[in-house]
């Protein structure tokens, strides 16, 4: 397929593909934002889910804040060296931050082992229902988030579409955000 | 960006001629494009096959209603759970497969690119697969017709616990691949409208301020924005049903924890916006036909945007309206009440801009033109009984009566079927090269308007009576067997009849021109919106004499200084120094 002269048409003075991303964000935010209000609401209504949200663990969801917050850290260093025309530089920047969301799904998955193991599944309560759906579908996000950056680091090490090093950047921030809004809902609200 | 579409940029001047049609299989011209017009084609015409659907199970429901244990020819006796189905199948084919596919994504794709002037959408293939996702949608939702249990029979709405458990639904599978289908053809929508959003925000042809942008492209972008804002809730609430069905939390459980009206506000949270999201492209529909044929300036422009605008954000905050009933706050009810008025203000507004441009006019009743203003008057009825029903008072009386069914079908038929077919009809020589048949088009114009008439006022009367919506035989309810009752029931399935028989004359009618059609020029309407300088039709590329520049804005009909009438977009120069 021939890229039509429409992709290559900047009227805004933003990239199409950075455009799209922020609107790719717009979306995804109202459905954490209904997942988020949902939960919030429910909460209130129901002081004694405090009981369950202490099983929670707040040390291992910490360190997991950090993580990624860590990895959000390398993609701006990888955008960094995007700019700077070094492709390579960027690719291992991505790959820095691709590790990043690896040890965070890995601590996230003893911490589910532990928790599922202490009998506090998906349908024990409505708090551990929403705490899985929540915490489920941000890590999906981080899962999709690592994959493509997988394959923009493989385009980026030979200098083809550095535009994209970017792009995937702003969307590691946004999954980034949305964990920043889970961490105190779900583990820090006691 | 790539050396190679910079290379192509730089042949702009010949467009698209060294591509496009030559060697290309059946498959890849058809099934696997990424031509937008080809997109839009399919979007089109499947949405053309789900409307058949959807034709066919409300004439089945209805003639159960009518006739209560006939067997209905071609469908056989409608049981309780088939009727059930019938009637939630209607609702979200229609809905979901009619109405969103037809007006935003079909038009929005065959439009878009053509009216700003571009060659494509930016994103081809994420078009194509928009498309392909939105298809197995559609054979989900039909193929829940044949697992164990039959379809999902919860109504469109699908409020829990009917739609949540099994043991109410009776519908353990099919009411999982319902919740499959709607969630996949909200994911290809959504794809479709970052396309349509980031295409029109960047890809307009030089020249085109925001300003000279034509109403029904700003009218599809502001529809698409609302939908994106809209229905994240609803994917969460979708997921969360989901595990309810079939994992067993207890999200809107109350025994659990949960709470079933969280469903109706996440539901209606979409589904309200939702109704602004296919109005709006009709409205803008409206626009293009009322100033082409009736050669004059739209009235007020901006206004008009700006009043959409204001009702995409207003359609926020009216959402409850639909949960009167559901036992929230009365206070809360009257927040909604005022909400739900006001909204009817920029409505209103919207089509008193129309008949202004109207007035003064040298008016075309052309088959497009009659379509237009038809859209406008049957609207404005089906806005009216609004009223009735977003007073938190009145609406106690009126909830899941057939008042509502009623003036929801004067809303929603106008803009699904009524600006539809003003869009097909005034497009069509445009799409396809051949004009369509004037005098069939006018006889299923007047067979369509009358009978839809004829199915909902009767409705109306039988709401006001207090009959309720969603029963299956009203002889096991006297109080709904009162005399002449069921007379209107009959009548409103006998209109029904004679609407779906009219549709047979559209259907000839497209299929007739489409092969035996009179040849059409590039402009047989002599309009001034960009798709009418490229060739009927037009070719991969969209304008092979290179890719326009915008001089003006979209509506310089009846320019007092021109000789011409009308003052294409494209055409450079003075009122005085550019007669075509």
């Amino acid at each position: 397929m021939i890229r039509p002269i429409a992709t290559t048409r900047e009227a805004t003075g933003m990239p199409t593909g950075r455009l799209a991303v922020w609107w790719v964000i717009a979306s995804e935010i109202v459905i954490f934002g209904g997942v988020l209000g949902s939960y919030i609401m429910h909460r209130l209504g129901h002081p004694e889910w405090a009981n369950q949200s202490v099983h929670t663990n707040t040390w291992a969801g910490a360190f997991n804040t950090f993580v990624l917050l860590t990895s959000s850290l390398c993609a701006v260093l990888a955008h960094q060296a995007a700019e700077a025309k070094d492709g390579k530089k960027a690719a291992k920047f991505l790959m820095f931050t691709v590790l990043g969301g690896l040890v965070f799904l890995i601590v996230k998955s003893f911490e589910w082992s532990h928790e599922i193991h202490a009998g506090y599944t998906l349908t024990s309560n409505t708090f551990w229902s929403f705490y899985y759906t929540a915490a489920g579908l941000h890590g999906l996000h981080v899962i999709a988030g690592m994959i493509i950056m997988l394959f923009v680091a493989a385009d980026a090490r030979h200098n083809r579409e550095l535009q994209r090093v970017e792009n995937i950047g702003i969307y590691w921030h946004f999954v980034d955000v949305v964990w920043i809004f889970l961490f105190p809902l779900l583990y820090i609200a006691k | 960006m790539s050396a190679e579409a910079h290379a192509h940029g730089h042949a702009d001047g010949h467009g698209h001629h060294g591509h496009g049609h030559h060697d290309e299989g059946f498959i890849k011209k058809y099934l696997w494009s990424t031509d937008h017009k080809m997109i839009g084609f399919q979007y089109m015409f499947t949405g053309m096959a789900m409307a058949l659907l959807g034709g066919f199970t409300v004439y089945a429901f209805r003639m159960q209603l009518a006739f209560p244990g006939i067997s209905v020819p071609g469908y056989g006796r409608v049981t309780a759970t088939d009727y059930n189905a019938l009637v939630t199948t209607h609702g979200s084919v229609m809905i979901f497969w009619v109405a969103m596919p037809v007006l935003i994504a079909a038009l929005g794709n065959y439009l878009i690119p053509l009216m700003i002037g571009c060659d494509d959408m930016v994103f081809p293939r994420l078009n194509r697969l928009s498309y392909q996702i939105f298809l197995i949608s559609a054979i989900v939702l039909i193929a829940s017709f044949y697992v164990d249990g039959g379809a999902f029979g919860g109504a469109w709405t699908s409020y829990p616990p009917l739609s949540a458990k099994a043991e109410f639904s009776l519908t353990p599978k099919g009411s999982t691949l319902w919740l499959l289908a709607v969630a996949l053809e909200f994911v290809a929508f959504l794809l479709g409208g970052i396309n349509f959003v980031t295409t029109v925000m960047n890809s307009r042809a030089p020249g085109m301020k925001m300003f000279d942008v034509p109403i029904v492209v700003w009218m599809i972008i502001i529809a698409s924005i609302l939908f994106m804002a809209s229905v994240g809730p609803l994917v969460a609430g979708a997921v969360m049903l989901l595990f309810d069905q079939q994992l067993g939390t207890g999200f809107f459980d109350p025994a659990k924890g949960g709470d079933p009206v969280l469903w109706q506000h996440l539901f209606w949270f979409f589904g309200h916006p939702e109704v602004y999201v296919v109005l709006l492209p009709a409205m803008g529909i409206v626009a293009e036909i009322i100033t082409v044929f009736s050669r004059k300036k739209l009235f007020a422009y901006k206004t008009v945007l700006y009043t959409a605008i204001g009702t995409g954000v207003l359609s926020f905050f009216v959402w409850a309206h639909h949960q009167f009933i559901a036992g929230i706050d009365p206070r809360m009810a009257n927040i909604f009440s005022v909400t739900t008025l006001l909204i009817s203000i920029p409505v209103a507004e919207m089509c008193f801009v129309y008949i202004a441009t109207l007035y003064g006019g040298s008016i075309r009743l052309t088959t497009p033109m009659l379509w237009a203003l038809a859209f406008i008057g049957e609207f404005l009825l089906g806005g009216v009984t609004g009223i009735f029903l977003g007073a938190s008072g009145a609406d106690i009386y009126f909830h899941d009566t057939y008042f509502v069914i009623a003036h929801f079908h004067y809303t929603f038929f106008p803009i699904a079927f009524i600006a539809v077919f003003a869009a097909v009809t005034y497009w069509f020589p445009k799409m396809f090269g051949k004009h369509m048949n004037d005098t069939l088009g006018k006889m299923h114009f007047w067979g369509t308007i009358i009978s839809f008439n004829f199915i909902f006022i009767p409705l109306f009367v039988l709401g006001a009576r207090g009959d309720h919506r969603r029963i299956y035989d009203y002889r096991h309810f006297p109080d709904l067997m009162k005399p002449g009752m069921q007379d209107l029931r009959i009548l409103a399935t006998v209109a029904l009849l004679v609407l779906l028989a009219f549709q047979v004359v559209f259907l000839a009618n497209f299929i007739y021109s489409l092969f035996k059609g009179r040849k059409a020029e590039a402009n047989p309407w002599n309009a001034n919106t960009l798709e009418w300088h490229a060739p009927s039709p037009p070719p991969h590329g969209n304008f092979p004499e290179g890719l326009p520049t915008v001089h003006r804005g979209p509506y310089e009909y009846s320019h007092p200084d021109r000789q011409d009438d009308f003052w294409p977009q494209h055409l450079a120069g003075d009122a005085r120094s550019a007669q075509s």
